[in-house]
């Protein structure tokens, strides 16, 4: 583990610097697979929150043969505490745009979606804007590659990404069984890319600077600069970027309260660290990096903020797997009845086993995730739970 | 040979197409992972998790049933972990249910329960979750939905959308609402649903279950004044054993009449008689239609097709209702039966029609919908009181205290009773067609069909769609306009193959004259009323039998049924005659979808 100093960076929300699609114009004029191995060397990992690297996305997909491949921008921002999709897509969406064009020119796919949340319908007209500039230079510059944007109907469970693809498909929006993964037979049984909004901004950078250049940002681990949406008992609450690689002490030091008990670090999916782990803790390593950081002061009752988060994934579960649809319900009566007192203490452990059992057989991430917060609660803030 | 793929299950090494799951494997090795949402019949879910195995290299559990092997692939399929985590799974799902065993209709033939015993879910240490306030829907004459029952697995879902391609039921709402239900939420008689039963025949619980009326018939044989009469449907014959002791694919014709006999049926007799029936009725439908089409240059509907099957009368009703000229206008086998009941059988047996309760016995759920349709009181009386299923029949032999496996034969009673191999072969997927064929052509050109022992092997099988075409020569001089005809012929079984071969119609593409479609996968043998579990290793068990009774009939063409010969001659007078076209005959009516 190492860590480094918490600095503030202007990477990703630097603005424009250069003329309209320059970077994808570049990126253009070198071989396809010099731009993927830019993207491996960069250490750029997923943004979404499961961190997968970037560049050997891109490589899957670029080997898979087929005769139409296409690329998604995963914009349907749902994860609670989340917000910095959104501040993306209002002020730089070309990097955007342009992450998913060279994304779609590396790989060889002529087609591709924003899936946009519902609630950032009012974004449309704004986005579409810039896709007129796009598709004019992408013509300009022959490259085949169409951008649409595709609404959401507001389900959660469809920023997973095969729940993603079902509903865009016109299916419930349902994760699918993995393997086979949407790189192999994703939207229409096609290889598709799924990236979230920041990691094709990321990628857009990446180019801009060169791998090296990228790589001085961060950790061995985690490479280059994060946005961080910032909510809770914190008086600089907003979207903030950071190097990647500093300690969640420095972080809760320079946004929390100064009482600060606790921060749930990836959203509700994401693992909630008590005060006294926050020297051990560097953001974004053995937990998810989605960016969604809530602070807690001591007038919280972890109990309640416990209980927010089970009612909405019991609420938000698409309800096709039983360790999920049922889990979810269980967890939430049960801290009920321990509170209660119809349960005894004891069944918090019984309680902890089974979101390991979620973990354990749940068919998608967040069936799997619940067992971060709950068992980082649970244990953590045991007494708030029985008293 | 396809690529092959090597992978090692619980230490033993097993090879394996590539493509197939992790939980066909193991079964080729003999090693038995529990299943809940899986059915051989319809597509991977993956949903219910029961089937979870360890898989090297993974840190989480890996679905079986969802999960293609590969080669090299370590498995475990009885860990610590693995246990551990389908009791848990088994004690979710017994958490959202209603666990009322003991009042089940399934009980000691369902999948929750076995499993729950299996993995000890006892003094269940969850919560209950099950939902409050939930009524069962008792709306349909055929199918009773109780969502207190249901585990979610998506079978019913999945049988109504591919084996069926009705899509009456869907999942709706999600996570802790997450439910299975209509359109619109509407009651089941409210929706497309065709009755065909192969819901509950995929379903792994009670919350799928046929509306049960046996309370009412044991009730009529109580009755001195009433004069209670049962006729059995050729499929019932190859399936009833299952549920009673017999290895499936056994024949219990005469122990089956027995038992109905000791139970205190008045009269036992034979739906196979009014399959021999419906054959004359139909064949002679088929030449007249043909006849108007050739000679008389009229504008019939061609290809005609068969409407004994009620799942596939009401789907063509909602679906194709612009097309129903083609269906047959002859009753089915069972509707027939029920007419001539309260009328030729009260007036040979000098029975007041009005005191007999006829019953239906069919393999089939849609039968009973059937027996309420509005105009079937061709009789002056409702012509079928009350249709059971298979499963019905086969829990009042048990009410009975009936030894069946040790019962003795008997023969049906007469009149009504006696019937050819070709009202017996109504019951597997074609055999209408065969049964048609048979007496067919042998009108037309006075010679029997051109098959080996009359068995028209091409119209057999479980394809979904098969074709057959036959040349007519040396005709009759009364049908000498069908000389030279080659005639084609289509069988479809599962309302999905039924689809294809009507938007062929639809598009005027088909290419045929005569088409015979069942609703359920298999034929009748497959019906929504029979005994759980139905899958294709079964369906084929219970088709052979149907083929073994045919050959062991000594008459097997309708219309060498001496009832049959007689019924004309002393009642109808003739085929389309005026009290058929009365009795035997019917209309169809244009549905919405919703």
């Amino acid at each position: 583990m190492s860590n480094i100093k918490l600095r503030k960076v202007d990477v990703i929300f630097s603005p424009y610097s250069v003329a309209p699609y320059e970077i994808l114009k570049n990126a253009m004029k070198r071989s396809k697979d010099e731009v993927v191995q830019e993207l491996i060397d960069s250490g750029l990992r997923g943004r979404g929150g499961a961190g997968f690297p970037t560049g050997l996305k891109w490589k899957f997909a670029k080997q898979q043969e087929s005769d139409q491949k296409y690329v998604i921008c995963n914009a349907d921002e749902g994860e609670p505490g989340t917000f910095k999709d959104r501040k993306l897509l209002v002020e730089v969406p070309r990097k955007v745009i342009s992450g998913m064009a060279i994304c779609a020119w590396a790989v060889g796919a002529s087609k591709g979606y924003i899936y946009l949340r519902r609630e950032y319908r009012y974004l449309v007209s704004h986005i579409e804007e810039e896709l007129e500039l796009y598709h004019k230079f992408a013509k300009e510059a022959g490259l085949d590659f169409k951008i649409e944007i595709f609404m959401g109907a507001g389900a959660y469970i469809c920023g997973e990404e095969t729940a993603l693809i079902e509903s865009m498909e016109g299916r419930r929006g349902e994760p699918r069984n993995k393997p086979p993964f949407p790189i192999k037979n994703g939207y229409l049984g096609k290889p598709t890319v799924v990236n979230n909004v920041e990691t094709f901004a990321s990628a857009t950078m990446v180019c801009r600077m060169g791998a090296d250049e990228y790589k001085k940002l961060g950790t061995d681990d985690q490479r280059g600069s994060k946005l961080f949406s910032i909510s809770g008992d914190s008086p600089k609450k907003g979207v903030h970027e950071l190097e990647l690689g500093m300690s969640l002490e420095d972080f809760a030091n320079e946004f929390g309260d100064g009482d600060t008990k606790a921060v749930q670090v990836g959203g509700v999916a994401g693992f909630c660290i008590p005060k006294k782990q926050f020297k051990t803790t560097i953001i974004g390593e053995g937990n998810t990096t989605g960016g969604s950081t809530m602070i807690f002061n001591s007038t919280r009752s972890m109990y309640n903020v416990l209980h927010n988060y089970l009612d909405f994934f019991a609420e938000e579960s698409c309800g096709q797997c039983t360790p999920c649809r049922v889990g979810t319900q269980q967890l939430l009566k049960g801290i009920e009845a321990v509170k209660s007192k119809k349960k005894p203490p004891e069944y918090l452990d019984q309680l902890v086993k089974l979101a390991e059992t979620m973990r354990l057989t749940s068919k998608c991430g967040l069936g799997q995730s619940v067992t971060n917060s709950f068992s980082s609660i649970v244990k953590n803030f045991r007494e708030e739970m029985i008293y | 040979m396809a690529e092959q793929v090597k992978l090692n299950i619980d230490g033993v090494d097993v090879q394996v197409e590539k493509g197939q799951s992790i939980l066909d494997a193991a079964k080729k090795v003999n090693i038995r992972i529990p299943t809940l949402c899986h059915h051989e019949d319809l597509c991977v879910a993956g949903n219910c998790r029961v089937c979870v195995v360890e898989q090297e290299g993974k840190n989480t559990l890996t679905p079986s049933c969802a999960t293609p092997a590969e080669e090299g692939m370590v498995i475990k399929t009885s860990t610590p972990k693995v246990r551990r985590a389908r009791k848990d799974l088994m004690a979710l799902l017994v958490s959202e249910h209603n666990t009322q065993c003991t009042t089940c209709y399934r009980s000691t033939n369902c999948e929750l329960q076995d499993l729950a015993a299996e993995y000890n879910v006892d003094n269940n240490i969850y919560l209950s979750v099950l939902k409050e306030n939930l009524e069962i829907d008792k709306s349909s004459w055929s199918i009773e939905k109780d969502d207190s029952k249901c585990i979610r697995c998506q079978r019913c879902v999945r049988t109504c959308a591919e084996l069926q391609h009705v899509n009456a039921l869907a999942v709706t709402e999600r996570g802790r609402d997450m439910r299975i239900s209509t359109f619109m939420h509407l009651p089941m008689n409210e929706i497309v649903c065709t009755n065909c039963g192969q819901c509950i025949t995929h379903c792994p619980t009670g919350a799928l279950t046929e509306r049960r009326y046996y309370d009412e018939i044991w009730e009529a044989i109580d009755d001195p004044e009433k004069h209670v009469v049962i006729n059995t449907a050729p499929s019932v014959r190859v399936a009833l054993g299952e549920m009673l002791g017999f290895p499936v694919g056994t024949r219990v014709t005469g122990k089956m009449v027995t038992a109905l006999k000791k139970m205190g049926f008045d009269s036992v007799l034979d739906t196979d008689f009014s399959a021999d029936l419906t054959i004359i009725e139909e064949a002679n439908e088929l030449l007249v239609r043909l006849k108007d089409a050739l000679v008389h240059k009229k504008d019939v509907a061609l290809p005609m097709i068969t409407s004994c099957s009620p799942g596939w009368v009401k789907f063509i009703e909602h679906m194709y209702p612009e097309h129903l000229a083609h269906l047959s206008s002859c009753k089915s086998p069972q509707q027939m039966f029920g007419a001539l009941t309260k009328t030729y059988y009260a007036e040979k047996k000098g029975i007041d029609p009005s005191k007999i309760v006829s019953v239906a016995g069919m393999p089939c759920a849609a039968k009973k919908y059937e027996a309420n349709r509005p105009e079937m009181r061709d009789s002056g009386y409702h012509d079928v009181d009350a249709g059971l299923t298979t499963r019905e029949i086969g829990h009042m032999i048990k009410q009975s205290g009936i030894n069946f496996l040790e019962l003795e034969d008997s023969e049906f009673d007469s009149i009504m009773g006696e019937s050819t191999g070709a009202g017996v072969i109504f019951g597997a997927t074609g055999g209408v067609m065969e049964a048609a064929l048979r007496t067919a052509y042998f009108v037309i050109t006075g010679r029997p069909v051109p098959f080996d022992n009359l068995n028209i092997t091409p119209v057999r099988g479980l394809k979904g769609i098969k074709e057959t075409s036959i040349k007519f020569e040396n005709c009759l001089p009364e049908y000498s306009f069908l000389e030279g005809v080659e005639a084609k012929f289509a069988i479809a079984h599962g309302l999905i193959n039924a689809r294809q071969i009507m938007d062929q119609i639809v598009a005027g593409e088909s290419p045929y004259h005569f088409i015979e479609i069942m609703a359920c996968p298999g034929g009748c043998i497959g019906g929504g009323g029979q005994p759980i579990p139905t899958n294709d290793e079964i369906r084929k068990k219970r088709i052979q039998a149907i083929y073994d009774e045919d050959m062991n009939k000594p008459i097997r063409m309708s219309h060498e049924n001496p009832e049959i010969i007689k019924i004309y001659e002393d009642f109808l007078e003739k085929p389309l005659g005026e009290k058929s076209h009365h009795l035997l005959h019917t209309k169809y009516r244009k549905r919405k979808r919703y």
